[in-house]
């Protein structure tokens, strides 16, 4: 079930430092949200804040309110370990559990957490959450050989398929591109257009026509200067912002005027 | 220095101006193996004829003649550069020899000393009721004791080094894991009798004085071996990308899961060559098991709380005490055993860490 995100008035900080400021957005379900900007923006930061993954960071920590539905998960009572497990992430760069075979590798999130299930069941999980990420014709004869045997591109499908199996409701994109050639990106695209239909998706990414390709909505995030903290500066269908952003900041930067 | 050609007068391209050369002169292939096989042969020639022969003086006169004759040849035929290469080539070759020539020795000379008395008989039987000036007894006993203590200083000492290591890679921070990594760092430098008069003394609380056994060695011999999983099992956690943390974390893991199903099965491999090599430390300790374990045990004891046990290392200081010839083939052949065991745990070691290594086919 996809779940709808409330964000708002958050900042993130790491130790004394205001990384990202008073950010507040509203993420569709069911839908992509790219998030587009300059490196070093805060955009990768404040995604990870939407699974409170900036934690593992030390000194990271946000202030404000993150709402999955209804419920705030920086509630004083709420464990960042399950709101990762409704909350998936995807990283820039394909990390396959080296020790893992591909099949162990698509069954970790269920397997780690200790729930029991019975071979059948574990195997149809594998080959659903495979399909689901186009890649089980490529892998269904090699299960038991190690993920980081696969390619790039490969490798970075089974990361997606491995978050899909915790069945999240949403997931989270780290520029996960970036590190792939135009084919694999091809594959992935399609695979995030199949996914919508399922989860709330949001997307970082360096590369605007990928974000105009598979986005319904964008948001643009910058510094306000050079050493200050990062911003929302707008935010709206993807449409309209790369046609007819309302900041002269989004125009110059998506017509690569600067940044 | 003899480079002038970058001269404004450069006449540029041509045919007689050396520096657009690409190609120069270079000696054959087989240059260096030959010269080095022909002035050994020369140099042994000539002391020989002087009846002057000695290995080390033949090691050092090959080395200089062939360095020099090398040096020269080439800066003749190949020029400057190549020369200066021949040159640290032959000298990074020569600190190679010096490093392994210890190392060769000594293997040598305990493979020497140790087969004439290294048989089946020695490593079957103990030395009780053998007397003095008999021709018989084996280590077996010794080879027991070293056994049952190390393990049993192993099993002490992993699963606490291991944990400390990931508590202080996982979750120590500021002052707490400064001051734990400060005192691992002191505890690496302890001079092992310190160990050993430190069980002493806690065995003399528990026990009443006089109590020697085989677990009071293997509790000294842990205090040993500790700081040194620690750090190194400490280097092998952090090798472990953060990556795979994070991956774990973002399918909704736990950290304590993370940490047994994530990070120590992948850096297990480096883990199992860290602790090979802190018993590989401990397994040669003399002074800490002469003070606690005995030295005087003669019978093959298996049993670690109880009576004194004799150990490979502690045998062959006694052995050599006792001075006869036989005493001293007897601590030769324990030295081989001693070495053969500590080749055949890194052997063990070597496939445990290809067991559990990442494979990526």
């Amino acid at each position: 079930m996809a779940k709808r995100i409330d964000v708002s008035g958050l900042h993130v900080y790491y130790g004394d430092f205001l990384a990202v400021e008073d950010v507040s957005m509203t993420i569709e379900p069911r839908s992509v949200t790219a998030f587009i900007g300059s490196s070093g923006c805060g955009k990768s930061t404040f995604l990870r804040t939407l699974n409170r993954m900036h934690e593992v960071t030390p000194g990271a920590r946000a202030e404000g309110k993150v709402l999955l539905d209804d419920m705030d998960i920086y509630a004083p009572d709420v464990d960042p370990v399950l709101v990762r497990s409704e909350v998936g992430m995807v990283f820039q760069k394909a990390n396959p559990f080296p020790t893992m075979s591909i099949y162990d590798n698509v069954l970790a999130g269920a397997r780690l957490n200790n729930r029991r299930m019975s071979r059948s069941a574990a195997d149809d999980l594998v080959e659903e959450s495979l399909r689901g990420a186009n890649l089980w014709e490529e892998v269904k004869d090699r299960l038991n050989k190690p993920g980081s045997g696969l390619s790039g591109g490969q490798q970075q499908r089974l990361c997606i398929a491995r978050a899909t199996a915790v069945r999240p409701s949403v997931l989270l994109m780290d520029e996960p591109c970036s590190a792939l050639d135009p084919i694999s990106t091809l594959a992935i695209e399609d695979l995030i257009h199949k996914l919508k239909e399922e989860y709330t998706i949001v997307i970082v990414t360096h590369n605007m026509q990928q974000a105009a390709r598979v986005s319904d909505r964008t948001a643009f995030f910058n510094l306000s200067a050079p050493g200050k903290p990062g911003k929302l500066i707008e935010m709206g269908e993807t449409n309209k912002i790369f046609t007819r952003p309302d900041k002269k900041e989004t125009e110059n930067y998506i017509t690569g005027r600067f940044g | 220095m003899s480079l002038t050609t970058a001269q404004p007068t450069d006449p540029g391209p041509g045919p007689g101006n050396p520096r657009r050369e690409l190609r120069s002169g270079s000696l054959p292939r087989y240059f260096p193996p030959a010269l080095l096989a022909s002035s050994a042969a020369v140099i042994a020639g000539v002391l020989l004829a002087f009846s002057s022969f000695g290995f080390v003086l033949w090691g050092v006169l090959t080395a200089l003649a062939y360095t020099v004759i090398a040096v020269a040849a080439s800066t003749r035929i190949e020029g400057g550069r190549k020369a200066k290469d021949r040159l640290v080539t032959a000298l990074v070759y020569l600190c190679f020899t010096l490093a392994m020539l210890p190392l060769v020795s000594v293997l040598w000379t305990v493979l020497g000393n140790g087969l004439a008395r290294f048989d089946g008989y020695f490593l079957s039987v103990s030395m009780n009721g053998v007397l003095p000036g008999m021709d018989a007894g084996g280590a077996y006993h010794a080879i027991v004791g070293t056994l049952a203590i190390t393990g049993l200083a192993t099993l002490i000492s992993v699963p606490v080094g291991v944990m400390t290591a990931v508590y202080l890679v996982e979750y120590a921070r500021g002052r707490m894991k400064r001051a734990i990594m400060f005192f691992v760092d002191v505890m690496t430098g302890i001079p092992s009798i310190v160990a050993g008069l430190f069980v002493v003394a806690l065995w003399i609380l528990l026990f009443g004085p006089g109590a020697t056994n085989g677990a009071a060695g293997a509790i000294s011999l842990a205090v040993l071996m500790i700081p040194v999983v620690v750090r190194s099992g400490e280097e092998m956690l952090r090798l472990v990308p953060q990556d795979l943390r994070e991956a774990s974390y973002a399918l909704g893991v736990p950290k304590w899961r993370t940490i047994t199903k994530v990070v120590l099965p992948t850096s297990a491999a480096g883990l199992t060559t860290g602790i090979m090599l802190a018993i590989a430390r401990v397994i040669g300790e003399t002074a800490p098991l002469i003070l606690t374990a005995g030295s005087s045990a003669v019978s093959i004891n298996w049993h670690l709380f109880d009576g004194q046990m004799m150990s490979l290392p502690v045998f062959i200081y006694s052995q050599v005490r006792m001075g006869g010839a036989v005493n001293y083939e007897r601590a030769w052949a324990a030295a081989l055993t001693l070495i053969l065991v500590v080749m055949l745990l890194f052997f063990l070691a070597r496939m445990i860490g290809r067991l559990f290594a990442p494979k990526s086919r």
